[in-house]
């Protein structure tokens, strides 16, 4: 048994993070930021010369076809870099969502443009209700055609397809085609906005069944809870460097222990849930019984201790945290979008209590 | 990353496995409650018994009877007593702490000497670490030894000193500079608890029973034959027996935490909420989900500090993170089961209306020194914000 990175692994992590430091620097992600997107074609190249685009996906569709481990070592590294724009809406959710529902024919249709990098997309789920889970989506579609909302759509300005979740299947909407009306919601993340769409008799394709979406939904979510860890491996980082610099009472605020021990603490949750995460990515990618279990933990933890983390974080930083000129905020805003994005801890931690108090044995995976 | 078992460790567990079947005692649950004045020699035949399979101390070089066990068996070893639910081995200390610091730190002759007879539970060994006045500042102790021809002196008090009552030998932390730095006037020595002038009484704790002792030393003399390691190095000598403390307990705690939240689980269904079962109710269930996450983490957590220590070989200090973890856990998970017992909680195992025979009456108790006991959860965020995240020392 083996718990650490490969060789591979590191190599691809190291790189990741050189690269996000290179073309994503905190410059570079605030000009985004203020941009009506956040997507700048020039940085999605780069992304695409990486491989990034279609890091999981099969070589048969232009994908690199690495496994959930590695995708979530890239996402913890674009998390850290705070990586504004549409990465994770198109590479990893709506490719997650295409790679496990659609037939081969749409896999080539749309798969693969998005691992060559010709095309953004997005994925939408919660309507009025706020609901992340599938059993509450009401739309339905009706002679090829969706009438009703979607709410909260990560980077839907700028998708060439939408890919619609309704109550019986999943669809792809073109968003230039008629009957479709998007309009931006204003929320706290300025790195990856949110909107809403409005469908009005719009054309639909079915591309499959909603009883696929789970596994898809899962490798998403544990992605999600990735990209929180590295904001909370930046949060951390910053931190420590300001608590070692920091001078009060002609010492390192660093030194003393109400600051010190709350360093320790973000330390202590940013590895737990660096621990839960690769594990979830190992789980996935074995499919590994427990996977869906291993998923919840993995974002139920992270979804508190991003926001704790972010929290002491703050703290530390005093006056100076304060402040819009200090990236931190920027990471404690993407944590509290992403805490609530697929189902916050409090609905991660009644899907463990559905999967392992309601069942009659503990699912131990520990052989 | 590759979770599955290596063929050697499948090896390793089946023969573990194998050997447990037809050795592990069928009787442990009848000894488990009695005072453990009563069960020792039960522990030491069982001790005895692991050693003639060679599995008493796994983690040791094959030369001292052990099996080189890489960290990924030892877990295993753990894992797979605890499955078996196992009785403790009688010489816990000397195998787990003593055992290997000699090994590191000590002469050829005294490996010679003390190693045969901690393996085969012949001579128990305690640690005399801390002091009524040196906890936590475990370096500003003062019990003392001054070189007398070819002994020491020794004159102090130590407490909290596990198996004091049984222990035949104690690795002893004494002062031996008052001149130098705190951290640089140390040595460890190796006592004969029945040399003229030590004193062994029991300390009674908050649970009520006394699990640890007091020492008390009044010019004891010691050869100086018995230092181990060099003087005035103690401290080294001593913080790697503590090494060992944090890195090896949370791999044996999986399956006794599990075992716990099944247990919670089962009684939250039979416990009656509101004219529903416990376990429908919301708000328990959040709990109870919380508590069974965590403990998966704190194995996971294990795995990976085991996998990144693999490399050095020696446990440092990423042991903080899990002697944190897991204490505080417990406590929370001890928090809940009293939730679910609401009164009965509170029942005594002497009470016939005690649950589960006053076990969590016990915990709840208990579990608040878990946080004290082996480094309190204060020294361990400073080695953290210390060590690890290279704050300055806040001390």
């Amino acid at each position: 048994m083996q718990f650490g990175l490969s060789e591979s692994q590191e190599f691809l992590k190291d790189s990741a993070r050189k690269f996000f430091a290179g073309e994503c620097s905190s410059a570079e992600m605030r000009r985004l930021m203020e941009t009506d997107t956040a997507y700048d074609p020039t940085l999605w190249s780069k992304l695409v010369d990486q491989g990034y685009t279609g890091i999981i996906y099969p070589e048969a569709y232009g994908g690199v076809g690495l496994g959930k481990v590695e995708l979530m070592l890239l996402m913890e590294e674009a998390g850290r870099a705070l990586l504004p724009g549409p990465f994770f809406s198109t590479a990893v959710l709506a490719g997650s969502i295409l790679d496990t529902v659609a037939t081969p024919a749409h896999k080539s249709k749309y798969l693969a443009p998005i691992c060559r990098g010709e095309a953004r997309a997005t994925v939408a789920i919660p309507e009025a209700s706020g609901s992340w889970n599938p059993q509450d989506v009401q739309l339905t579609a009706c002679g090829g055609k969706l009438t009703g909302e979607k709410y909260f759509v990560p980077d839907a300005a700028v998708a060439d397809f939408i890919i619609v979740v309704a109550r019986n299947g999943v669809f792809i909407v073109d968003p230039k085609a008629s009957g479709v009306k998007i309009s931006p919601m204003t929320g706290m993340d300025l790195t990856r906005k949110l909107y809403a769409i409005e469908f009005s008799n719009a054309p639909a394709e079915e591309i499959g069944a909603i009883s696929n979406l789970p596994r898809a939904l899962d490798i998403a979510t544990a992605a999600l809870a990735a990209e929180l860890v590295g904001g909370m491996q930046r949060t951390l980082d910053l931190t420590v460097e300001y608590a070692k610099t920091r001078k009060q009472f002609g010492k390192p605020i660093g030194m003393f222990q109400a600051v010190q021990h709350q360093c320790a603490d973000m330390y202590l949750e940013t590895e737990s849930a660096r621990s839960a995460v690769y594990y979830a990515g190992w789980a996935l990618e074995e499919n590994s019984p427990d996977a869906a279990t291993a998923v919840s933990i993995a974002k139920m933890y992270a979804s508190d201790a991003a926001r704790t983390v972010g929290n002491r974080g703050i703290q530390i930083h005093g006056g100076m945290g304060f402040t819009w000129e200090n990236d931190i905020h920027l990471y404690y805003r993407r944590a509290k979008a992403s805490e609530t994005a697929f189902g916050d801890a409090t609905f991660h931690r009644e899907r463990i209590a559905s999967l392992v108090i309601d069942s009659d044995c503990v699912p131990a995976k520990s052989e | 990353m590759d979770l599955n078992l290596t063929e050697d460790e499948l090896a390793f567990r089946d023969e573990l496995r194998a050997w447990l079947a037809t050795n592990v005692p069928k009787d442990w649950s009848d000894w488990r409650e009695k005072p453990i004045e009563e069960s020792f020699p039960y522990l030491r035949a069982w001790q005895r018994k692991l050693q003639e399979g060679r599995w008493a101390a796994v983690s040791w070089p094959k030369e001292y009877e052990g099996r080189s066990a890489t960290l990924m068996q030892q877990a295993i070893f753990w894992e797979e007593m605890a499955r078996v639910e196992a009785p403790p081995m009688a010489n816990s200390l000397g195998l787990g702490l003593i055992g290997p610091t000699i090994i590191a730190f000590g002469t050829e002759a005294q490996k010679k000497r003390y190693i045969p007879k901690i393996l085969s539970a012949e001579e128990i060994w305690c640690q005399g670490f801390s002091e009524p006045n040196a906890g936590s500042d475990l370096a500003g102790l003062q019990t003392e030894a001054v070189l007398n021809g070819d002994h020491y002196i020794v004159n102090g008090q130590k407490v909290w000193t596990s198996y004091g009552w049984v222990g035949n030998w104690c690795e002893l932390v004494v002062r031996t500079d008052p001149n130098v730095p705190k951290h640089k006037g140390l040595t460890v020595l190796l006592v004969d608890m029945k040399s003229p002038g030590v004193e062994v009484r029991p300390l009674r704790q908050m649970t009520g029973e006394s699990e640890f002792n007091e020492l008390f030393f009044r010019d004891v003399r010691v050869p100086v034959a018995n230092v181990l390691g060099k003087v005035n190095d103690g401290w080294n000598v001593a913080m790697s027996t503590l090494m060992y403390e944090r890195g090896s307990y949370g791999a044996r705690l999986h399956l006794t935490f599990k075992r716990y939240i099944t247990r919670l689980i089962e009684l939250a269904r039979k416990t009656q909420r509101n004219g529903r079962s416990a376990a429908e109710d919301p708000i328990i269930r959040q709990k109870l989900a919380q508590c069974s996450a965590e403990i998966e983490i704190m194995r996971f957590n294990q795995m990976r500090a085991f996998s990144r220590l693999t490399a050095t070989g020696v446990p440092g200090p990423e042991g903080s993170i899990q002697k944190i973890f897991w204490s505080e856990l417990n406590q929370r998970l001890q928090q809940i089961a009293q939730e679910l017992l609401g009164s009965y909680g509170q029942l005594l195992a002497e009470d016939p209306r005690a649950v589960d025979k006053g076990l969590w009456s016990y915990a709840y108790l208990r579990t608040r020194g878990n946080t004290i006991e082996a480094g309190t959860s204060e020294v361990q965020r400073n080695i953290i914000g210390h060590f690890v995240l290279g704050l300055p020392r806040s001390y």
